[in-house]
Parts: C-alpha cells; sequence; structure tokens
C-alpha cells in the first residue's frame, strides 16, 4: 500500500507527558496506525485511553513526543506553527463536540471561514451541494445563537468539508446532540465518505455512533488493543464491555 | 465568603492589576497635588518665620488696591520720613527704623538678557548695616550713588564679582552701578527663597524703586524691653490714626504666608482638578471592569446562590473585591502620590525658588487621608451598579449557558438622556447667565453630567457607528473578525470608548479655545490696530516691563512715522472690584485701535478726565459727564469724570486716564506698550530698525509688526496648551488602560473562539491582527465621541465669551486631525499586550476547555 492510498498515518507515535519516572504518563505508547483515503474510520476507547490525544496529534493541533505523523505526504511533525496553521486550514477539517462556531458570523460566513482565511473563493457548486445535502439552505443568513444544536453542528459539517480537506476530525461530533440531530450528523458524514470520497476520522465512545463507520479502532492505555471491520453497535458495545471495566 | 472572594480575587491578578492601575494614578495625582502643596506651605511658613523674625512691629501705608488681586508683586507705597520720626516718638519704642523695599530691579545678566525669575521678586532695597538676618561675605555696603551690593543667589545667576559693573532697570530706565559687596544670609544661605537682591544706597533706593526721594516703605520697629509687641502695635496705631498698617512680626509673617498660600491653594486645586477628571474616567475603567467581571462570573456567582448564599452576600463579595482593590491601589497611590509631590517640589526649586527651607518634620495627614478616602470610596462606588446586577443573578444561571443576552438598550439610552440634556442646560446656563459663585460648579457638574449621559447614550449608536467604522479595516478576514468583535458588545465598547471620549473631549475643548483666541487676537490685530508696530515687553517675572517715555518721543522724529503713543498700564480698585487702567494720549489711541464711540468725546484727557468701555459704564452705572472714584495704588481714591465711551475692546481693557494722571498716581508712569503708526508709503522695516535702535539698551523691551505682535501673544496661548495637555494626558493614559483591560478580559471570555480560529487556520499574526482592529476601533470611536463632545463644549464656552475678547470661532481643524490620528497609535499602543496575549492562545486547550 503506497502513501498516496493514505489520507493521514501515524507511525509508532508516543505522547508522553510529565518529565521524571514518577510523574511520567504516556497517553500514547507507541501507537501505529493507517487511516485509508475514503475511508471513515472510529477511534474507541474509554476516557483517559489516548483517542482525543491521538486526533489532536494526527490534527497537528499538538506534537508528539516521540514516531511520525502523516497527512498525505506532508510529515506533521517537521512543520512549524505556520506550516502547521496552513495544513489545518487547507487540508483539515475539524468537526467538534462543543460545534465552535464564531458568534459574529453567520453560518454562511462560519461555513466559509477557512476559505475566507486563507483567501481563497468558495466553489459554490461544491457548497450548494453540501448545504442542500444538510438541508440548511434556509438558515445560512442566521448567527449561530439562533441556531438549534443540530442545525450548528451541521454548520460546522459544512465548515469542515468545503475546502475538501485531505482528512475531516470529529471529535465526538454528537456528544450534545439529541439522538435524531446525532443520527442525522452521522448518516450526513458517513455520506460524505461514500459519495464525495471524504476520508472521515470520528473520535467517540458512543458504539452506536462508531456503527456508521467502516472501520473502529480500539485504544486502551494510549496502546491499539484491537480493530473491527464493517462494526455495528452490538459488537462494538460488547468489545468496549471489557475495556470499559479494565 | 469573604475566603472566596479573595481566592477569586488572587487568581486573577492582571484584572487587579489593570483596575487598580487607574485607582493608583487618580489617588497618586490627589495626595500628590495635596502632599506637594502641604510641604510647600511649610516651608514658606518657616522662611516668612525667618525673615520676620527680627520685627517686633512693622508699619506699613494701607494700600489703596487690594494687593491680593494684582498678581501678587511685592508693590510698596511710600511712607514720609516724618512718619518715622513719629513712630521713633512713642513710648515703649527701642528704634524705629524706615526700610525701602520693592519687587522690580530688573537686572541685566552676562547675556544682555533681563535675569528672570519664576514666582519670587526681584528686590531692590536700600543698604543697612548691621541686620541680623544679612551676612556680608565679600567687599563692603553701597556709600556713592553708583554703587550696589547685591545678594549672593543674583552674583551667582548673573555671575557678578565684586567690581562687576551692574546694569538695573528699576522705576526708572537702566542704569549702571558698580558692585562692592555681595552678601548672605544667616544660615549660608543664598537668598532667602530664591530672590534676587540689588541694596543701593538709602537715596537711591528711594528714587528707584519708590519713585520718590525721602520716603520709605516700610518701618521696623523694635520694641524696649518688657513691652509686648501686641501692646505697642496698639500705641502705635493709636498715635498714626488711619491710613496705617501697624502688625507685629508674628502677623506679618503670617500675612505673608497667607498671601502665598492663595498662590498655593490655585496651585492646589488646579491640580486637583485634573485629579478629579483622573479619578472620574477611572471610575469608567472600574464600573467597566467589574460588569465585564460579574459577567463572566455568572455561573460561578449562580453557583454561590444555589448553595445558598443570599444576594446580600453576592452583593457584599462584589464590594469586598472592589474594597480590597481599592485599599491596595490606594496604598500604592498615595505612596506614589508623595515621590509625585518630592520630584515636583524639586522642579519647583530649580525653577527659581532654590533652596527653600525644609517642611520640617510630620507627617502630613491630609493627603494620606484623602487619598484613602478618594480611592475607597471611588473604587466602591463604581463597583455598586455591577455589584447589583451580580446579585441579581438568579441560582437558575448556573445551570443554564453562561452568556445571558443583553438587555434591550430602550431604558439605558432614555436613562442617558436624562444627564445629558440636564449636563447640556447646566453648561448652558453656567456659560451665559450670571451665576455668581455658582458658576464653575455648575460647569463643572454639567459637563459632567454630559459625560455621563453620553457614555449611557453611546451603547445605542455605538454597533452601528463602530461597524461603519470597522469597515476600512476589514479588507482582510481578521480585520473582518476585529470588527466583528467590536460590535458585539455594544455596551462594553461604548463604556471603554467613553473613557477615551473624556480626554479627547477635554483636550479638543481647549484646543478649541486656544485656536479661537488666537484667531479672535488675529483678528483684532490686523482688522482693528492702526500701528503697524507695536512695543512691548516680554515678561520676565511679576511686573510688567516698562520703558524710557523718551522712546515714544524719539520714535515720533523719526522719517515715515505717522504717530506715536505710549500706555502706562497700573491697577486700580473701583468699590471692592480690582480694575486694570491704562494711561495715555487719548485722541491717538483712539485711531490706533480703532475705538468706536458710544457715547461723549474720545480725546486727550486731561487730569481728572477718563474715558471707559461701555462694558465697564454699564457694570458701573455711569454714564458721560458722571464721575466715578477710583483709587491707585499710589495716590489712593480720586474723582474722576467721565468724558467718553468706547466700545470695549481687548485691545484697551481699562479705563484710560490722562498721562498727567499716570505721573502722579501710577507705580510707574513709564509706558508698558507703545503704539507706531507709520506713514503711507514708508518702509515699515526701516522705521522698526530705528525703532529697535532706540530700545537697544532695554532688553526687557522689543519692538514688533504686526504679524510677530500676534505671533508672539498666540505663543503664549501655546505654552498654557501645552501644559493644559500635558496634565489631561493623564486622562489618556487611563483610557489607554481600560481599552487593555477590556481587550484583555473579551479575549479571555473569547479563549474557544480563538482556539477555533487557530484550529481552522488563522495564523498568530492574523490573530494579533483581529484583536488590533479591534482595540483601533474602539479607540477612533472614543476619539469621535470625543472630538465631537469637545468641539460642541469649546464653541459654547467661546461663544459665551464672545464679548469678552473671542468674537471669533475657530476650529483647529490641522490639531483635530492630530488628535484623531493619536486615538489610531492609542489603539495600537493598547491593543499590543492583548494581541499578543491571543496569539498565544494554546489551540488545544482552548478547544479541549469544558
Amino acid at each position: 500500500m503506497s502513501n498516496r492510498d493514505l489520507a493521514a498515518r501515524a507511525v509508532d507515535v508516543w505522547k508522553v507527558y510529565g518529565t521524571t519516572e514518577a510523574t511520567r504518563v504516556d497517553a500514547l505508547a507507541g501507537v501505529t496506525v493507517d487511516f485509508l483515503r475514503g475511508h471513515f474510520t472510529a477511534i474507541m476507547g474509554p476516557s483517559g485511553s489516548g483517542k482525543s490525544t491521538l486526533m489532536h496529534c494526527l490534527a497537528g493541533l499538538d506534537a508528539v513526543t516521540r514516531g511520525e505523523v502523516w497527512i498525505g505526504d506532508t510529515r506533521v511533525s517537521d512543520l512549524d506553527d505556520r506550516g502547521l496553521t496552513t495544513l489545518r486550514r487547507e487540508r483539515v477539517g475539524f468537526i467538534f463536540q462543543q460545534f465552535n462556531l464564531m458568534p459574529t458570523l453567520t453560518a454562511e460566513e462560519n461555513i466559509t471561514l477557512p476559505l475566507a482565511i486563507a483567501g481563497r473563493r468558495p466553489d459554490r457548486k461544491w457548497m450548494d451541494r453540501i448545504i442542500a445535502t444538510l438541508d440548511i439552505a434556509d438558515r445560512l443568513g442566521h448567527r449561530p445563537s439562533e441556531l438549534s444544536g443540530g442545525q450548528q453542528q451541521k454548520v460546522a459539517c459544512a465548515r469542515a468539508l468545503l475546502p475538501r480537506p485531505e482528512v475531516v476530525f470529529a471529535d465526538e461530533p454528537t456528544g450534545n446532540l439529541d439522538s435524531r440531530s446525532g443520527t442525522e450528523v452521522l448518516k450526513f458524514l458517513q455520506g460524505s465518505v461514500r459519495e464525495f470520497g471524504q476520508t472521515v476520522v470520528l473520535v467517540t465512545h458512543d458504539p452506536n455512533a462508531a456503527s456508521y463507520s467502516d472501520r473502529v479502532i480500539f485504544l486502551a492505555d494510549g496502546r491499539i488493543v484491537d480493530e473491527m471491520a464493517d462494526p455495528t453497535a452490538d459488537r462494538v458495545l460488547q468489545r468496549m464491555k471489557p475495556l470499559d471495566a479494565a | 465568603m469573604f475566603n472566596a472572594t479573595l481566592k477569586s480575587l488572587l487568581s486573577r491578578k492582571l484584572r487587579l492589576l489593570l483596575s487598580g492601575l487607574a485607582v493608583v494614578l487618580g489617588v497618586m495625582a490627589v495626595s500628590g497635588a495635596l502632599a506637594l502643596t502641604d510641604s510647600l506651605t511649610r516651608s514658606f511658613n518657616a522662611l516668612f518665620q525667618t525673615v520676620d523674625s527680627g520685627i517686633d512691629v512693622q508699619v506699613n501705608a494701607t494700600p489703596h488696591v487690594d494687593p491680593s488681586q494684582t498678581g501678587g508683586a511685592l508693590t510698596a507705597l511710600p511712607l514720609p520720613a516724618s512718619v518715622v520720626d513719629q513712630v521713633a516718638a512713642v513710648p515703649g519704642v527701642a528704634k524705629a527704623v524706615g526700610t525701602v523695599a520693592a519687587d522690580g530691579a530688573r537686572v541685566i545678566g552676562p547675556d544682555g538678557k533681563v535675569i528672570a525669575v519664576q514666582g519670587p521678586p526681584r528686590l531692590g532695597v536700600a543698604w543697612r548695616s548691621g541686620s541680623s538676618l544679612v551676612e556680608l561675605r565679600e567687599g563692603r555696603g553701597p556709600e556713592t550713588p553708583d554703587e550696589v551690593a547685591i545678594n549672593a543667589n543674583l552674583a551667582r545667576r548673573g555671575a557678578f564679582h565684586v567690581g562687576s559693573s551692574i546694569d538695573v532697570i528699576t522705576l526708572q530706565p537702566r542704569r549702571t552701578f558698580t558692585v562692592v559687596g555681595i552678601f548672605g544670609y544667616a544660615g549660608g544661605r543664598d537668598s532667602i527663597g530664591g530672590e534676587t537682591t540689588v541694596a543701593f544706597t538709602e537715596p537711591v533706593a528711594q528714587a528707584l524703586m519708590l519713585g520718590s526721594p525721602g520716603t520709605f516703605s516700610g518701618i521696623n520697629v523694635t520694641a524696649r524691653s518688657g513691652v509686648s509687641p501686641d501692646r505697642l502695635r496698639d500705641d502705635i496705631k493709636a498715635r498714626l490714626g488711619s491710613g496705617y498698617q501697624v502688625r507685629t512680626g508674628q502677623q506679618v509673617a503670617a500675612d505673608d504666608a497667607a498671601g502665598l498660600g492663595q498662590f498655593l491653594n490655585v496651585l492646589r486645586n488646579f491640580l486637583l482638578g485634573f485629579a478629579g477628571i483622573t479619578l472620574f474616567v477611572g471610575v469608567f475603567l472600574i464600573v467597566n471592569t467589574f460588569s465585564i467581571l460579574v459577567a463572566q462570573r455568572t455561573s460561578e456567582l449562580a453557583l454561590f446562590r444555589a448553595l445558598g448564599a443570599s444576594r446580600r452576600q453576592v452583593l457584599g463579595s462584589v464590594l469586598i473585591e472592589a474594597a480590597v482593590i481599592g485599599l491596595v491601589a490606594s496604598t500604592i497611590g498615595v505612596a506614589a502620590g508623595f515621590g509625585l509631590a518630592a520630584l515636583l517640589r524639586k522642579a519647583f526649586e530649580s525653577f527659581g525658588t532654590s533652596n527653600l527651607p525644609s517642611p520640617g518634620p510630620g507627617v502630613p495627614i491630609t493627603p494620606i487621608v484623602a487619598g484613602y478616602v478618594v480611592g475607597l470610596v471611588v473604587t466602591m462606588a463604581a463597583a455598586l451598579l455591577p455589584a447589583r446586577r451580580a446579585s441579581q443573578i438568579p441560582p437558575i444561571a448556573a445551570m443554564r449557558e453562561a452568556a445571558t443576552p443583553d438587555k434591550p438598550l430602550t431604558t439605558l439610552t432614555i436613562a442617558g438622556a436624562v444627564p445629558a440634556i440636564v449636563g447640556a442646560a447646566a453648561v448652558g446656563a453656567a456659560l451665559f447667565f450670571d451665576l455668581g459663585d455658582y458658576r464653575l460648579w455648575t460647569l463643572i457638574a454639567g459637563v459632567l453630567l454630559v459625560f455621563i449621559g453620553i457614555a449611557m447614550l453611546t451603547p445605542a449608536i455605538s454597533r452601528r457607528v463602530v461597524s461603519l467604522l470597522g469597515r476600512p479595516l476589514s479588507w482582510s478576514i481578521a480585520g473582518k473578525l476585529g470588527r466583528r468583535n467590536s460590535s458585539r458588545n455594544p455596551r462594553r465598547t461604548a463604556i471603554t470608548a467613553s473613557t477615551l471620549m473624556i480626554g479627547i473631549a477635554l483636550v479638543t475643548g481647549v484646543s478649541v479655545l486656544g485656536s479661537s483666541l488666537k484667531a479672535s487676537l488675529d483678528q483684532l490685530t490686523t482688522q482693528n490696530l492702526r500701528a503697524q508696530l507695536i512695543i512691548a515687553g516680554d515678561a520676565t517675572g511679576g511686573m510688567a516691563p516698562t520703558f524710557d517715555p523718551a522712546v515714544i518721543d524719539r520714535s515720533r522724529q523719526i522719517p515715515g512715522v505717522a504717530s506715536a503713543a505710549g500706555v502706562a498700564s497700573d491697577f486700580g480698585q473701583v468699590g471692592a472690584t480690582v480694575v486694570p487702567l491704562e494711561a495715555g494720549d487719548g485722541a491717538v489711541l483712539r485711531d490706533v485701535f480703532s475705538l468706536q464711540r458710544t457715547a461723549g468725546e474720545l480725546r486727550t484727557l486731561g487730569p481728572g478726565e477718563m474715558l471707559v468701555g461701555d462694558q465697564f459704564a454699564s457694570r458701573q452705572h455711569v454714564s458721560t459727564g458722571g464721575t466715578l472714584e477710583v483709587a491707585t495704588r499710589r495716590r489712593g481714591p480720586q474723582t474722576f469724570t467721565v468724558v467718553g465711551i468706547y466700545k470695549t475692546t481687548p485691545l484697551l481693557p481699562g479705563p484710560l486716564l490722562s498721562v498727567e494722571d499716570a505721573a502722579t498716581s501710577f507705580l510707574s508712569p513709564n509706558p508698558t506698550a507703545g503704539y507706531v503708526t507709520v506713514a503711507h508709503g514708508a518702509s515699515v522695516d526701516a522705521v522698526q530698525k530705528q525703532v529697535s535702535a532706540l530700545l537697544a539698551d532695554n532688553p526687557e523691551v522689543s519692538v514688533r509688526n504686526q504679524t510677530d505682535f500676534a505671533q508672539q501673544q498666540a505663543s503664549q496661548i501655546n505654552s498654557v496648551q501645552v501644559i493644559l495637555y500635558i496634565l489631561l494626558a493623564l486622562a489618556i493614559v487611563i483610557a489607554i488602560l481600560g481599552i487593555v483591560n477590556t481587550l484583555a478580559l473579551s479575549i479571555l471570555e473569547r479563549t474557544r473562539e480563538l482556539g477555533l480560529l487557530r484550529a481552522v487556520g488563522l495564523l498568530r499574526s492574523q490573530v494579533a491582527q483581529m484583536v488590533t482592529v479591534e482595540s483601533v476601533v474602539i479607540s477612533v470611536f472614543g476619539a469621535l465621541l470625543g472630538l465631537v463632545v469637545g468641539c460642541a463644549l469649546g464653541a459654547a464656552v467661546v461663544r459665551a465669551l464672545r464679548d469678552q475678547g473671542i468674537p471669533v470661532l475657530q476650529f483647529p481643524w490641522g490639531t483635530i486631525g492630530i488628535f484623531l490620528a493619536l486615538s489610531v497609535v492609542v489603539g495600537l499602543v493598547a491593543s499590543i499586550v492583548p494581541a499578543v496575549r491571543a496569539a498565544r492562545t494554546d489551540v488545544l486547550r482552548a478547544i479541549a476547555y469544558e
């Protein structure tokens, strides 16, 4: 498998907190994982397992202690702050649990924000398609405070997808949503992979959410302990039980 | 609860620092002003105690004109020698010595210019050996009319030594003497309080300093042993009858100190005024800081409520926080105030009043108490409103999203209109109606109310205006975000801008007044002054310089001169009011000043006649042919007949008397100003050169053409303006702190947003740019408000003074432009720290922060 088929990969990534042996915590302890282009991967694990840390390292939000992180053919660990910023702007998309929209901007302005920062014009056809799929066309002129949680998260989804990033990282995107809105968001992410060929990495502890993915990676104590292809909610739940208990 | 308050206070040191700093500066200004004047007062008291220590009783002529209203120059009314004998004959008098001492002995220094003083007098005295105060250091006392002794201060400043020749201008024109002695004072002092002293022989001093031979300025009396000064004073008073001031040495010292005390009071009130402005601006800053803090701590405070704290306790916790800030800031402020006072005292001393006696031991209580009271009261009063809002947070707010929606601005806008209208009315009333003693206070209260009202009205317009101002800056996404941020919280933006508004409004007001004054002067000289050349002095001390009247006579002989007239000036008193008096040739001055006759005749006056301005006439209720009693300094009350009335002009402020009356009644009959009209076709420059040659030996006086004259007047206005600008700069510094504070707190509040922006690809530099745009927009908004309010205030004052010499209203567009540009700089400076902080936001922590 060549690098061209990989949207992102981590090679023996360590993230160590604390300077002395006594205080040392290995948030990530030698994680190696590939994320295939056009795939929907879920990272699961109990809280403290390092799943968020792994995502932050992959997305260039956090520096690794040891090992390599790649986004496409770019070695993330080589980049300085400016390089990381550009990387996040042009090649990575984010969806957060807290939506994280700019309260001063309208929905449409929020969607085009990363492009505006980059000084690029949005691809109108592409944008219309995303908006139509998310069914938020009548909400574009509203400020986030005038939108429901589900609508806000849909705006965040549109924002993440619009620049056609190599990877979209979604960190517990349904954590703050009711189940109906949550399902809509997950279906959209799944659809974006199937229809648009988008690569999506979903961090979650919800087995139901994970069931929308193509593959689940299980993390515990900073290590990958298992993975599962074509997951269902029940199978994921069963697999999680011993991890949660540990 | 108290513990929780303290903990929360300490956990946010930045806000403690910033909101405290405004109080520190205000308190520093208050206690500094008080400490300085206190220390100077005590020094001068000590000084006068020394000077007047050897005197049991002093006799002077009662001044005809209240000396406290004439600029305080040490002028002396001559006493005939016979009075000395009368006093000496009073039983109980051991010795009665006639003394001669008066201000106005101007010495020409080695650079050919008059040695200038600021404050202390330039004494000319009669030499008296055997004084306990004076110590001869070198040479001897003067014995012939062309010999003088000088004090060491003058010797040092003019580089004179025994044997030097020295030129002195007195009531009479420049005269050359030889220095035969140099003296100091008890305790090795070069001067008593920074004054320069020239000691002549007694007859010369009488002629030059008092203007009449055989007279004295005072009589110092020593009591026979066993006779109390009080008793002796009463005896002498009884013997001399009315017309004399008889005081014990202690009374003299007290009166001297009180005279200076008036000056120090003015200085103190002036400084306190600026301290007040600083504090007033500080209040805005504190209100804003606490409002933001309360808003940010909504869920924390609601949690207290949910856990069972009463409203009162929440109110208390915010007020305690304010009290702690007030206390800490006041302590620093008072200490800094004393430092400032010491520094200013040094400056004051080096300004001329060298080596003042030490103020003596003792800690001045007033500046400390005042500092603490002001600091605490201001901080707590400012925190009251936000504290009340905090206490109204419902416990349920703990469970909700922190951000509570802004209340609509309607109530605030209506509430703001009230102080704005009342304030404007008060300003109008103070300016255009005679409110007597209440005028100044009404004006100040009115201006403050206007500021408060406008600050309350501002939120209603801030969103629209700020958005408009931000437009030119929003070409980039960072600028756009900054612009949006600055209009997202109108109250916060408005009050922050208001702090700057106040400072800018005041400097703009001063500037409008100054430029109108200059334009009016300019108009006056070019349109009404017919003389092309003006002879006038450059004041280098307490008294207006005079020159030899022969200069006028000789100017008239210069080919090409159409007319020349001198004007002598002095003070007189009508009833209890001190008025300026002028004297000169009425017919010539009528043409020179383009006087407009409103009644009677404007002609050359004879003794006992006068011309008056129409405003003066209506105030004194006199008309042509009527008489008025005017007291002059030298002759006392006399009756003058009004022969003509002219339309009041600043060129001739006082009633005009005849040259003959000036000779007998004025302190100095010599002219203080001269006006030369050049004949049609003659060269003004050529005439100026020749007149200038006539003035060659008088460095105090020069001849200027109209342009230079107007410029010289303008430069005096400029220097006053600069002093005001410097003092008002303190208010602007606080405004900068206010912007820093608001931005810092807003950034804290928006940590998550900043994290998101960084996450989706905003560069650090773009984050900084975003904060800078917000800062500049707020700052320019404040400046614009200030410029509008300042122009309105300045225009109102100028209009009110339309008849008092400022007929022209001139807006200083250039200065206004500079202020506007300056506000951009203020915005940039204020944004530095917050922008750096914002740029350093840790993306991960910002977005992971729940």
